[in-house]
C-alpha cells in the first residue's frame, strides 16, 4: 500500500478488493460495493476497468432486466427473417470472461439474484426458454453496487454470499481517495502465476478458524478467503501464500461478514484430527492437522487484522444483535405485483393494455405457413400472421401482502392484556402463514418504538420475537405509528401491500420526542395517525383496554381504520376482520 | 458439461447423502427435498449423483429413452419403432436434468416443434425437459423461487409418471417417470405445506460448525477446483464402491423382507407423530427397505426404520406454524418412545 499513505482505509481496502478481483474475477465471484452513485464510485469503477484487460467484456446490467435479455432466448427478428428459430445469447452469456456491473443491486429480486448465483456456481448458463434449449459458457465476475441507505435492506444474500469482497465507500469524501498501486501489466503477470500458487495447510486452517470465530457461517466465505489469499500471493510474485496474503484476505473477505465480535480462542483442547486426511496440497506434505503453537499464533494475528478492520460502531451494533437486520429482506418477494407475472397465454388481441405474447403468436401461426404461403400473392417469403393467431399474455396479479403488527407493550396496556394481545397476534400469524404473507413486528414501550422483526416470511421468527417481548413503561404511541409508517413505506417500495394491525388501548403518554405529557402525546399520536391515513395505508385498530376507550376510537377514526375491541374480537373474529380489510393498491 | 465433484468426497451431510442414495435405489420413494443453509453442498451432492449412476439400457431412437425390458411403458416413439422391427438398444447415462431458473412452461412440458413448423409446416411435438428426465432425476435448485404453477405441474407429473400435453392443437402423452430433487434455502421463503408433503424424503442440511470438518470441506473444494481431473481420479475408487452399493441394492431390493413386526412399528411411529394419510407410512417403508438393500441386508430391521424415519416423516407432521420445535427433534422423540416400548 505504498502510494496510498494519505488515502482512507476504506478506500485502500476497496482498491485491494478491485486488484485481487481483477486477478481472478470468476473465482472470487465479485465485489459488493456499498455507496451511492457519485464521483468516488466512478473513480473506483474506472480504476477497476483499467486493471482489467481491455478485451474483457464489461457490461452493465439493469436491476429490472427480464429473463429474455438476461438468460437468452429466441431472437424474434432473426427468427422471422430466417424462417427458422434463431437463438440469442443473453447479457450473461455475452459477458463470458468479463465483468458484469449491477447498479442498484439492493433492488434485485430474489429470482434475478438466484440466476446470477447459479451462473457464478456453474460457470455456464442454460436457457430453456420459449423454444430455445441452449448452453453457453459463462465465467464472469459481478460488481454489485449497493446503493441502499442505512435502513434499506442489503442485497439478496444468495448473491452476496458468492461475492468475495464487501466494501463500503459510503462515508468517503473526494479527498480520501487515491490511486491503485498496481497496473494492468501486474494483473496479467499475476494471472499467469495464479495456477501455480500453493497454499499450505496451516494457512488454510488459520483462515477457517478465523471465519469460525468471527461467526462467518457460510463455508463459501472461507473458500473465498483462500482464493483471495492466492490471488494476493500471485500479485506479489510469490509461488506460495504467506501470512501477509492470508491476513489481507481475512481483512477483505471475512471481516465484513463478521456476525459476532471474535471471542477469545477456545483453550487448545486436544481435538481429534479430521478423520480421512484431506488431499494434500500440491507438494505440501508437512500438513499436520491440529494446532501447534505456530498455527495458534498465526490465527491470533489473523484475528487481530480482522478486528482492526471493523468499524467501532458496527461492532457495537453487532454485539447488540442488530446484525440480523437484513434477514427479512425485500428480495424475498416473488414478482412485482404492479405488472403481474406472465402465466401462459390465451387467444385474444392486444387491446386495453394487454401484452402480445409474440412467441406464442408465432407458434400459433407456424403450422399454417405452408398453406398460407400457397394462397398468398407471390412476393417475398414472410411469416404470415392472421388475427386468429394472436395470443396475449395472461398475467397473474398476486400482490404479496405484508402484515405489520404494531403492539403496545406499555404498562398502561396492562400486562395481562399484553398476553391476550400476543395470543391474538399468534392467531393472526397462523392466518398469515396460510396466505404466505409476510409479517413484521413493531413494539412500543417506554420512550420509543422498536422494530422487533422486519418483514419476513419466517413465522417462527415472528413468534419468537413476540415471545421475547417484555411489557411495561410508558406509551409512546406516536413513535409506534411512526415506525409503522416507515416500515410500510419500505414494504411498498419493495412492491408489496402493507397492512397495519395496531394493538393498543390508545392511551398515549409519551410524545414523539420522548417527552412526557398525556395531552401532547395524544396530539402527536393523532397527528401520526392522520399521516398514516394520508399515506392511504390499510389498517386495523384493536383496542386492548378492558372497556372500549374513547382515545382508541378517536385514533381509529383519524387513521380511517376499522375499530375492534379485544374482548369482543375473539381471536377467530379478529382474523376474520383482518381478512375483510380492503387491499388498497399503491 | 463440467466435471462434477465426486460424491464420496462430500464431507459429512450423511443424512442428505443417504436420502439421495435411497431414492436412487428405489425411485418410488418419491424424490428428495434438501433444505438448508447456504454453501452446504446441496447442489453439489445432486450433481455428483449423475456421475455415480451406472448407465441404463434404452431403446435406440426413442426420444424418451424407454426401457426395452419394460413392457408397460409404451410411448409413441417405441410403438412406431416396434411396428417395424425389434428395436435396437444401447446404454445411455442416467439423465440428471437440471431445471434452470427462468425455464418456461413450453420447454418443461414440451411444445410444438417450432423449427419444423416454420421450415416444413409440420405439426410435430418437441419433447421438453420432462421427457429428457424420464427414468432419471429432475433437479430444481431454489425450488422455492420457482413459479407456483410450474412446481404444481412438476409434482403432478412426478406423481403420475406421465406427461400429458394439450396445447397448440397437440395432444401428446408420454412416460415421464423421474425422481424429483429439490433444494432450497428456507430464508428465501417457506415452501407451501401441500408441496412439502409431495416429496418423499426431506432432509435438512446445516453448515458444519466444527473447525476440522470445515477445513476439510474447504480444502477438498479447493483441490477440486484447482485440478478437477486429478481430484476426481483420486476419488474414483471410493465412488466406484458407492456405485457398486447402488447396483447391488437395486438388484436385491425386491428380495428384502419386511416383517409384520416392523410394519407395525412403522405404523405406530406414524400414529405417534400424527402424520396425515398413508403416504408417510408407505414412504417410510420404502425408504427403510432401500436402506436395508444398501446395507446388503435381506430384511428390514429397526436400525433401518430409525434411520429412515427422520427424512421420511419430518415434513409430514401436522404442522403448527408457530411451534418452532425442530421437526427432526419431534421425530427423534417419537422414535425413542416407540422403540422403548
Amino acid at each position: 500500500m505504498n502510494a496510498e499513505a494519505a488515502a482512507d482505509p476504506a478506500w485502500t481496502d476497496a482498491v485491494w478488493a478491485a486488484t485481487l478481483f481483477a486477478v481472478d474475477p470468476h473465482g472470487l465471484g465479485g465485489i459488493t460495493l456499498r455507496t451511492s452513485a457519485g464521483p468516488v464510485r466512478d473513480h473506483w469503477t474506472a480504476l477497476l476497468r483499467a486493471l482489467l484487460d481491455a478485451r474483457q467484456p464489461w457490461r452493465r446490467m439493469p436491476s429490472h432486466i427480464g429473463d429474455e435479455r438476461l438468460l437468452g432466448g429466441l431472437d424474434l427478428s432473426a427468427t422471422l427473417q430466417a424462417g427458422r428459430p434463431v437463438a440469442q445469447r443473453g447479457l450473461l452469456a455475452e459477458s463470458d470472461g468479463g465483468v458484469v456491473l449491477v447498479p442498484m443491486a439492493e433492488r434485485l429480486s430474489a429470482a434475478t439474484a438466484a440466476r446470477l448465483a447459479h451462473v457464478l456456481d456453474r460457470g455456464e448458463i442454460g436457457a430453456e426458454r420459449e423454444g430455445v434449449a441452449q448452453r453457453w459458457p459463462c465465467r464472469l465476475g459481478i460488481v454489485a453496487f449497493d446503493e441502499g441507505r442505512d435502513d434499506d435492506p442489503a442485497l439478496p444474500s444468495a448473491l452476496a454470499d458468492r461475492l468475495a469482497f464487501r466494501c463500503d465507500l459510503g462515508a468517503l469524501g473526494w479527498g480520501y481517495i487515491g490511486e491503485a498501486a498496481h497496473g494492468a501489466a501486474d494483473i496479467q503477470a499475476a494471472r499467469q502465476r495464479l495456477p501455480q500458487v500453493t497454499l499450505a495447510e496451516p494457512i488454510a486452517q488459520a483462515l477457517c478458524a478465523t471465519a469460525l470465530r468471527m461467526g462467518v457461517a457460510s463455508l463459501r466465505a472461507s473458500l473465498m478467503a483462500l482464493r483471495a489469499a492466492r490471488a494476493a500471493a500471485a500479485l506479489h510474485g510469490r509461488s506460495e501464500v504467506i501470512e501477509d496474503d492470508a491476513r489481507l484476505a481475512a481483512r477483505l473477505v471475512l471481516a465484513p461478514r463478521a456476525t459476532v465480535a471474535p471471542a477469545q480462542p477456545e483453550p487448545p483442547a486436544d481435538e481429534a484430527p479430521p478423520d480421512p486426511p484431506p488431499p494434500p496440497p500440491e507438494g505440501g506434505t508437512e500438513s499436520a492437522p491440529g494446532r501447534d503453537d505456530a498455527a495458534q499464533a498465526l490465527e491470533d494475528r489473523l484475528i487481530d487484522a480482522t478486528q482492526a478492520a471493523l468499524p467501532a460502531g458496527l461492532l457495537a451494533a453487532l454485539l447488540s444483535g442488530e446484525a440480523a437486520r437484513s434477514a427479512g429482506r425485500v428480495g424475498a418477494l416473488s414478482g412485482s405485483p404492479r405488472s403481474g407475472r406472465p402465466v401462459g397465454s390465451r387467444a385474444g388481441s392486444p387491446r386495453g393494455g394487454a401484452r402480445l405474447n409474440l412467441i406464442d403468436t408465432l407458434r400459433a401461426a407456424a403450422p399454417w405457413q405452408r398453406l398460407r404461403a400457397a394462397s398468398a400473392p407471390p412476393g417475398p417469403q414472410r411469416v404470415q400472421v392472421r388475427g386468429s393467431d394472436l395470443r396475449i399474455a395472461r398475467l397473474q396479479q398476486r400482490a404479496a401482502t405484508a402484515t405489520l403488527f404494531v403492539i403496545d407493550a406499555s404498562g398502561s396496556s396492562a400486562l395481562h392484556r399484553l398476553a391476550e394481545a400476543k395470543g391474538a397476534v399468534n392467531l393472526l400469524l397462523a392466518e398469515c402463514y396460510v396466505r404466505r404473507d409476510q409479517v413484521g413486528v413493531i413494539a412500543f414501550r417506554g420512550r420509543a418504538a422498536e422494530v422487533l422483526l422486519p418483514p419476513t416470511r419466517s413465522l417462527v421468527r415472528a413468534k419468537r420475537s413476540l415471545a421475547e417481548l417484555p411489557g411495561g413503561g410508558g406509551t409512546p404511541l406516536a413513535a409506534g405509528l411512526q415506525a409503522a409508517l416507515a416500515m410500510a413505506t419500505l414494504v411498498r417500495r419493495a412492491g408489496a401491500v402493507p397492512v397495519v394491525v395496531l394493538l393498543t388501548d390508545g392511551r398515549a403518554n409519551v410524545a414523539l420526542d420522548g417527552g412526557p405529557g398525556r395531552a401532547r402525546a395524544e396530539a402527536d399520536a393523532l397527528q401520526m395517525a392522520r399521516l398514516l391515513r394520508g399515506a392511504r395505508l390499510t389498517a386495523l385498530l384493536v383496542d386492548t383496554s378492558p372497556q372500549p376507550s374513547a382515545a382508541a376510537q378517536r385514533l381509529a377514526q383519524a387513521m380511517d381504520a376499522p375499530y375492534r375491541t379485544l374482548p369482543h374480537a375473539g381471536a377467530v373474529e379478529l382474523s376474520a376482520a383482518v381478512r375483510a380489510l380492503p387491499r388498497q393498491g399503491h | 458439461m463440467a466435471t462434477a465433484f465426486p460424491f464420496s468426497a462430500i464431507v459429512g451431510q450423511d443424512e442428505m447423502k443417504l436420502a439421495i442414495l435411497a431414492s436412487a435405489v428405489d425411485p418410488r420413494i418419491g424424490g428428495v427435498l434438501v433444505f438448508g443453509d447456504r454453501g452446504t453442498g446441496k447442489s453439489t451432492a445432486v450433481r455428483a449423483l449423475a456421475a455415480l449412476l451406472p448407465p441404463m439400457r434404452a431403446v435406440v431412437g426413442c426420444r424418451y429413452a424407454c426401457d426395452p425390458a419394460d413392457a408397460s411403458a409404451h410411448c409413441d416413439d417405441c410403438a412406431t419403432l416396434k411396428a417395424k422391427a425389434k428395436p435396437k438398444t444401447h446404454l445411455v447415462p442416467v439423465p440428471v436434468v437440471d431445471l434452470p431458473l427462468g425455464a418456461t412452461e413450453d420447454r418443461v412440458v414440451g411444445a410444438l416443434d417450432l423449427e419444423r413448423a416454420l421450415t416444413q409446416g409440420v405439426k410435430a411435438f418437441e419433447p421438453g425437459l420432462l421427457a429428457r428426465a424420464h427414468r432419471g432425476f429432475l433437479y430444481i435448485d431454489e425450488v422455492n423461487l420457482l413459479d407456483d404453477h410450474l412446481v404444481d405441474l412438476l409434482i403432478d407429473v412426478a406423481a403420475s409418471g406421465e406427461n400429458v400435453v394439450e396445447r397448440e392443437g397437440l395432444s401428446v402423452r408420454h412416460p415421464a417417470r423421474f425422481v424429483l430433487v429439490g433444494s432450497g434455502n428456507p430464508e428465501e421463503g417457506e415452501l407451501r405445506p401441500q408441496l412439502l408433503d409431495r416429496f418423499g424424503l426431506a432432509v435438512e442440511v446445516r453448515t458444519p460448525t466444527e473447525l476440522a470438518q470445515r477445513v476439510l470441506v474447504v480444502r477438498r473444494r479447493d483441490a477440486f477446483e484447482r485440478d478437477p481431473a486429478a481430484f476426481t481420479a483420486e476419488w474414483h475408487d471410493e465412488d466406484e464402491r458407492v456405485r457398486k452399493r447402488i447396483v447391488g441394492a437395486r438388484k436385491h431390493l425386491n428380495e428384502v423382507r419386511v416383517d409384520d413386526a416392523v410394519l407395525e412399528r412403522a405404523a405406530k411411529l406414524c400414529m405417534a407423530l400424527g402424520t396425515d394419510g398413508l403416504r408417510g407410512e408407505l414412504t417410510l417403508m420404502r425408504a427403510a427397505r432401500a436402506l436395508a438393500a444398501l446395507d446388503g441386508d435381506r430384511a428390514v430391521a429397526d436400525v433401518h426404520l430409525k434411520r429412515a424415519a427422520k427424512p421420511a416423516l419430518r415434513h409430514r407432521l401436522r404442522r403448527d406454524p408457530l411451534d418452532d420445535t425442530d421437526a427432526g427433534a419431534r421425530v427423534d422423540r417419537a422414535i425413542r418412545e416407540v422403540f422403548a416400548a
